[in-house]
């Protein structure tokens, strides 16, 4: 009886499916690629995926139609509601869900992302949302941290050109670039500098200031767009959790929007007391030297040119001046794999090396790196290697 | 694999704090791969360094007779420490208790049928026992010629032994396919790759053959010298797990 | 009961550089294909680490990435009156194992054979007459110069080859190989550096009048990205390239080239340790229908496909066809059935030569960063008053100086005790080698079948090797000795030494792992296993992809060949085969 009362209900929805706006769906589409919902929801959005935060645990949910598990009960209102007030439904989400940035999204985009998602394959997939800690569990708390915290507006268009306005509304807004790319406060709340990097999951999500050691200051905007498109630049190779917001979003953006970031991000002033001059301490660049020169130049060159798509230059390359130097210890620790785009499929690996690399060797290769060929990084030090590597190997254990 | 443990899709919202998290990394085995290039983190087989204490397939007999061996072999002079010093009987030794004592790789269906030369060894034992058999044998021929014991031999004597093994002078029957020549053919190839392998398996300390021939070991870019004809290679040599002096 | 799997488009047996090659030739022209690997997944960062791949212990003396004995033997025999016995240990050849086959720890260098191979039989019997080939069991290709050309340039490019042409459309080019047969262009990288030894040999035969060229190479002398889009590194010359896999992205293999684009496709579907027991045919023996394996588990499992396409190592092609009934057992005696038939490998020889006061730093090398002449290779030279044909590249390889395997003595030295050390260290320093790869031509004797007495783990015959140095290849390499004494000798060396081929094949110390023949394609069925596209010619629904297909093999290294032969099929399964199943060829 029961399965029948489903069949019908699923016969019902047929024809609606049918008659959905083709050229919405289509344009929901785009906007769960700007959006990059599958980062977060799963391939298939079923959700499921454990973000984990300094107040707990959040499992992200399910965003397919399934009525039961998913959000085929909500109306487009009630959809409205959760991607710009962060409140569905009369509950509170977290800001794990950038609503604080879809908020810039007009009502039609978001109409048209709720058609698109209704056309997606319903998933069955119970998940159990709020694992976190006592007291933010009172989901009734995120009304006041909105109150204090959230206040999305949008930049006085008037001088700018229309391709900043694109790229700032798309930073800022879809894309929520500054869910990593923007340091936070204990609350988890934006603080300034707007994108001037900040660290999340040992990763050290880069500074997208101008800065010319640290941030985007030398790259061309076609860097810019290169990178996002492909993966690559002549600068860098995107490593991290950044591989899968290329291959799931920003690879698939239209060119123009591409183009439109790049313009507003090339805009963006230096961030200040992101650059520092090195300290030089003689032996340790002696053994940085030589460490490198056994570990590094093999792929990355003696003269840290790199080797075009292939591996990414140590100098003038961002990741390697960031004031915080998780994301280079991370990537010498663990390895990384590059993302798979059309355009560069390659997908190079940078080996683990901690199995043969002490902390302090760890050190002295990055602090020789940081300092050398126009780098102007800080020294890292043994400790933070080491605070890394137990970390790291902390959460290897616990997930066995 | 699945999408949702792979590490890198794991992201988290407004946090100054890491916690890192990591799906569990051990690449599986015998699977089915489609729609991606695996690759997790950490991902690799690093060899585990031996410790040098102690002995864990020779007895203390044994053990004894292949380090005056190896010494014999690689004497001390001015050019390196003794075969003995440089760890040759370690490295043996843990040879022989691993993978290649056992013949792990090697095929061993029956029938055993005396081979030709060209046929390679048809013999049924492994290497550990081929080495526990030929050990015996050649000190109870020591016992039987000269009324003592290999070790207690002195080092010239030693050595002449070890000469008659390898022209076959001292004729040991010890198994089918197996005499005394080949098994001073399997010390000599074996104390060898002990003293130019890489230290970490336990012979070749302080990477004493490779300072002696200017190899420089684990490196991995010449690209600096390949133009210098005739020029010798400016850097000393590294180790897996040595790199610094 | 084996457990059904789903039905695909073709069903690929081996995923090395064949395997990967025709799945991506297949997945591009939109087949759904799986290919079966007995051995693991294997990839650069994670298997062949920069900082454990310089482990000559692990890799190159305890072959960790090999086949190893356990897992598959062979059994071999110098002639059909002696029993054969399984080789315990592989020896005189390593087969790869794993993904990408023995094309992750090859030496890179890739050579296209020339025109004349193609139709040996034809030419030779047309210079010197039938008579000169008599004994020889030779015989044209099925396919032309003409035809595959464009095979072997889409393999170098794929591949990223470094070399010099010596001959572009018929021009002859300064400093590449002029009796190369003419190439439609140039290499896609040019040559790598090259050490001090082949640079000393390069001056020497120049001087002598030879034509001494760059050898092509896997290993780019450049950062490529290939028409694939695959990007590859520069090679650093490190000197780990036979037996390891490379750590920087530099050596040519299906991992470096292929496999980032293939494993992206959702129609393509590898599925590792998994080995593949037989191929299944219909009653009538006229079709393949699936192919039985086992996993990693140990669960019979049967996968079903239209199409089969066995890309293993040549010997275990040969051994899979016969394994599964396809085509008939070639029987010596009566010169009838066709697998196993014209079984080669390479017949070379070396001097070493030792010079004063040098510093040659073997260590610095490349698998393939060698100098060679052709001036002696196949009939580039007239054989008409020689007592053989055939013929061979002569080269100063100078691939590695890695201790534990390359410790060359001076003559007469001791090779332990007292002395010893003194004579590596001058050897070390002092010594190079040179050698001359020669060709290996059929005889009636020399041939490949099942074993009658020993079986493998899973209880299936072994694959028996009955081979001998044939009297015509003795000679050759006899005046390829001659020709390596002269050049030692202008050297003005303080000595060399020159060892010859002997008869009686000993399966024990390393020689070659470039085992040819015994699924041969040709223009006939009564003398080939498989046709010009190399396509079984009694089951039509199945190729045989390697060098199992050459009917003779060269005075080179055969991957190239191998190459261009994976392309060739290719096209023909893609552009022929898929618009009308059935025999592309009819007898």
């Amino acid at each position: 009886m029961r399965a029948l009362l489903v069949a019908a209900l699923l016969f019902a929805a047929t024809p609606a499916l049918a008659q959905a706006d083709g050229a919405a769906v289509a344009d929901g589409r785009y906007q769960a690629v700007l959006g990059d919902c599958a980062g977060c929801h799963g391939d298939d959005l079923s959700g499921g995926i454990a973000l984990e935060t300094p107040f707990g645990r959040l499992v992200t949910p399910n965003i397919t139609p399934d009525r039961d598990t998913g959000i085929g009960s909500y109306s487009a209102a009630d959809f409205r509601d959760a991607m710009k007030t962060g409140i569905v439904q009369g509950k509170a989400l977290y800001p794990a869900m950038p609503y604080t940035a879809y908020a810039r999204m007009p009502d039609k985009d978001v109409d048209a992302l709720f058609a698109y998602l209704k056309t997606v394959k319903p998933v069955r997939h119970a998940v159990k949302v709020n694992q976190l800690r006592f007291p933010y569990r009172w989901r009734f708390l995120m009304r006041i941290w909105n109150l204090i915290f959230f206040h999305p507006k949008a930049p006085d268009p008037a001088s700018h050109s229309a391709a900043w306005i694109r790229g700032e509304y798309l930073v800022n807004g879809p894309g929520h670039c500054g869910t990593c790319h923007t340091p936070k406060n204990m609350f988890g709340a934006d603080i300034k500098p707007i994108l001037g990097g900040a660290l999340l999951q040992g990763w050290f999500a880069p500074d997208l200031t101008g800065d010319a050691q640290t941030g985007l200051g030398g790259w061309l905007a076609a860097d810019i767009v290169t990178y996002l498109g492909t993966g690559r630049s002549a600068h860098s190779i995107a490593s991290g959790p950044m591989t899968e917001v290329i291959t799931n979003s920003t690879a698939q953006m239209r060119p123009g929007d591409l183009g439109a970031i790049a313009a507003y991000l090339k805009d963006l002033p230096p961030a200040p007391g992101n650059t520092h001059a090195s300290l030089r301490d003689v032996e340790r660049m002696k053994r940085g030297s030589s460490l490198y020169q056994i570990n590094c130049s093999a792929c990355h060159g003696l003269d840290a040119k790199g080797q075009g798509p292939l591996v990414p230059p140590l100098t003038g390359n961002a990741v390697v001046n960031q004031a915080d130097a998780s994301t280079l210890v991370r990537l010498v620790l663990a390895g990384s794999q590059g993302a798979g785009t059309k355009a560069a499929p390659t997908r190079p690996a940078m080996p683990s090396l901690a199995w043969r690399l002490d902390d302090r060797q760890v050190a002295d290769i990055l602090t020789y790196v940081r300092a050398n060929w126009g780098n102007q990084g800080t020294p890292v030090a043994q400790d933070f290697v080491g605070g890394i590597r137990a970390g790291l190997q902390d959460g290897q254990s616990a997930s066995k | 694999m699945d999408a949702k443990r792979s590490w890198s899709r794991r992201r988290l919202l407004a946090s100054a704090a890491a916690l890192p998290i990591l799906a569990a990394t051990a690449v599986a085995l015998g699977r089915s791969i489609s729609g991606e290039l695996p690759w997790s983190p950490f991902a690799g087989d690093p060899p585990t360094p031996v410790n040098p204490m102690g002995w864990y397939f020779f007895n203390a007999d044994e053990a004894a007779m292949v380090e005056a061996m190896v010494d014999r072999l690689i004497p001390a002079d001015d050019l390196t420490p003794g075969g003995k010093d440089c760890g040759c009987a370690v490295f043996i030794d843990r040879q022989l208790a691993g993978s290649f004592g056992k013949g792990d790789r090697s095929y061993w269906a029956g029938p055993f049928l005396p081979g030709l030369p060209t046929q390679g060894y048809q013999g049924k034992l492994a290497p550990a026992a081929r080495y526990r058999l030929a050990l015996g044998a050649l000190n109870r021929h020591v016992n039987e010629t000269r009324k003592t014991d290999f070790v207690k031999l002195a080092a010239d004597d030693q050595t002449a032994v070890l000469k008659g093994l390898e022209d076959g002078s001292i004729a040991l029957a010890l198994a089918p396919g197996f005499g005394g020549r080949d098994f001073f053919s399997l010390l000599l190839q074996n104390t060898m790759e002990g003293f130019f392998a890489d230290p970490l398996y336990g012979g070749n300390r302080d990477m004493a053959s490779w300072k002696m021939l200017g190899f420089p070991g684990a490196r991995y870019d010449y690209r600096d010298h390949i133009d210098k004809y005739n020029q010798p290679y400016p850097l000393g040599p590294v180790s897996i797990y040595t790199m610094e002096s | 009961m084996a457990r059904m799997m789903p039905k695909k488009d073709a069903v690929i047996i081996g995923l090395g550089w064949t395997g990967a090659i025709l799945a991506e030739q297949l997945t591009a022209a939109g087949l759904n294909v799986v290919a079966i690997e007995r051995g693991p997944w294997r990839d650069t960062a994670t298997d062949f680490n920069i900082g454990y791949m310089q482990d000559e212990l692990r890799y190159a003396v305890r072959k960790d990435l090999f086949l190893h004995a356990a897992t598959e033997a062979m059994t071999m025999r110098n002639n059909p009156g002696q029993t054969a016995l399984p080789m315990r240990d592989y020896g005189s050849f390593l087969p790869g194992h794993g993904v990408g086959g023995a094309g992750v720890h090859w030496n890179g260098k890739t050579w296209r054979f020339q025109d004349t191979d193609f139709e040996i039989h034809s030419h030779l019997r047309h210079r010197y007459g039938a008579r000169k080939l008599r004994g020889l069991q030779l015989q044209d290709w099925g396919v032309t110069w003409k035809e595959i050309e464009h095979c072997f340039d889409a393999f170098e490019y794929v591949a990223g080859i470094s070399g010099k042409a010596g001959n572009i459309n018929g021009v002859i080019q300064e400093g590449g190989n002029p009796f190369e047969s003419p190439r439609s262009r140039e290499f896609p990288n040019p040559p790598l550096k090259t050490g001090y030894p082949p640079m000393l040999f390069e001056q020497v035969t120049r001087e002598m009048g030879y034509h001494p060229f760059p050898e092509p190479s896997a290993n780019c002398s450049r950062p490529y990205v290939n028409p694939l889009g695959v990007a590859m590194g520069e090679c650093t010359y490190c000197g780990f390239c036979e037996r390891f896999g490379c750590a920087n992205y530099s050596k040519a293999s299906a991992q470096t080239t292929i496999l980032p684009v293939l494993m992206a496709r959702p129609n393509f579907e590898a599925r590792t340790e998994c080995e593949v027991l037989k191929v299944n045919l219909s009653e009538d023996g006229k079709m393949a229908r699936s192919v039985t394996y086992i996993d990693a588990k140990g669960t019979e499992c049967e996968q079903p496909g239209d199409m089969v396409l066995i890309c293993a190592y040549g010997l275990m092609n040969v051994r899979m066809m016969l394994l599964s009934g396809i085509g008939t057992q070639y029987d010596p005696l009566t010169g009838k059935g066709t697998v196993g038939r014209n079984y080669c490998y390479q017949t070379s020889c070396g001097a070493r030569i030792m010079l004063e006061g040098k510093r040659l730093n073997p260590f610095i090398a490349s698998g393939a960063m060698g100098r060679t002449i052709h001036d002696f290779q196949g009939d580039v030279f007239d054989h008409s008053h020689l007592d053989f044909v055939g013929g061979a590249g002569i080269s100063c390889d100078s691939t590695n100086g890695r201790p534990i395997l390359y410790r060359p003595l001076p003559e007469g030295a001791p090779r332990w005790g007292a002395g010893w050390k003194q004579a590596a260290v001058e050897g070390y320093q002092n010594s190079m080698g040179i050698g001359s790869q020669g060709s290996s031509y059929p005889v009636k004797e020399n041939y490949l079948d099942l074993d009658p007495t020993y079986t493998d783990r899973h209880g299936r015959p072994l694959l028996r090797i009955t081979f001998e140095f044939p009297d015509n290849d003795i000679a050759m390499s006899n005046y390829m000795a001659d020709q390596l004494e002269t050049i030692a000798k202008a050297f003005n060396p303080k000595s060399y030494a020159v060892s010859r081929t002997r008869k009686d094949w000993n399966s024990v110390p390393y020689q070659s792992t470039h085992n040819t023949g015994g699924a041969i394609m040709g223009e006939n069925p009564r003398t080939s296993a498989v046709n010009k596209y190399l396509q079984s010619w009694d089951v039509p629904n199945v190729f045989v992809i390697g060098a199992s297909a050459f009917a003779h093999n060269a005075g080179m290294n055969p991957t190239g060949t191998v190459g261009a032969l994976a392309y060739w099929a290719a096209e023909a399964i893609t552009t022929k085969y898929i618009k009308r199943p059935g025999a592309l060829v009819h007898a």
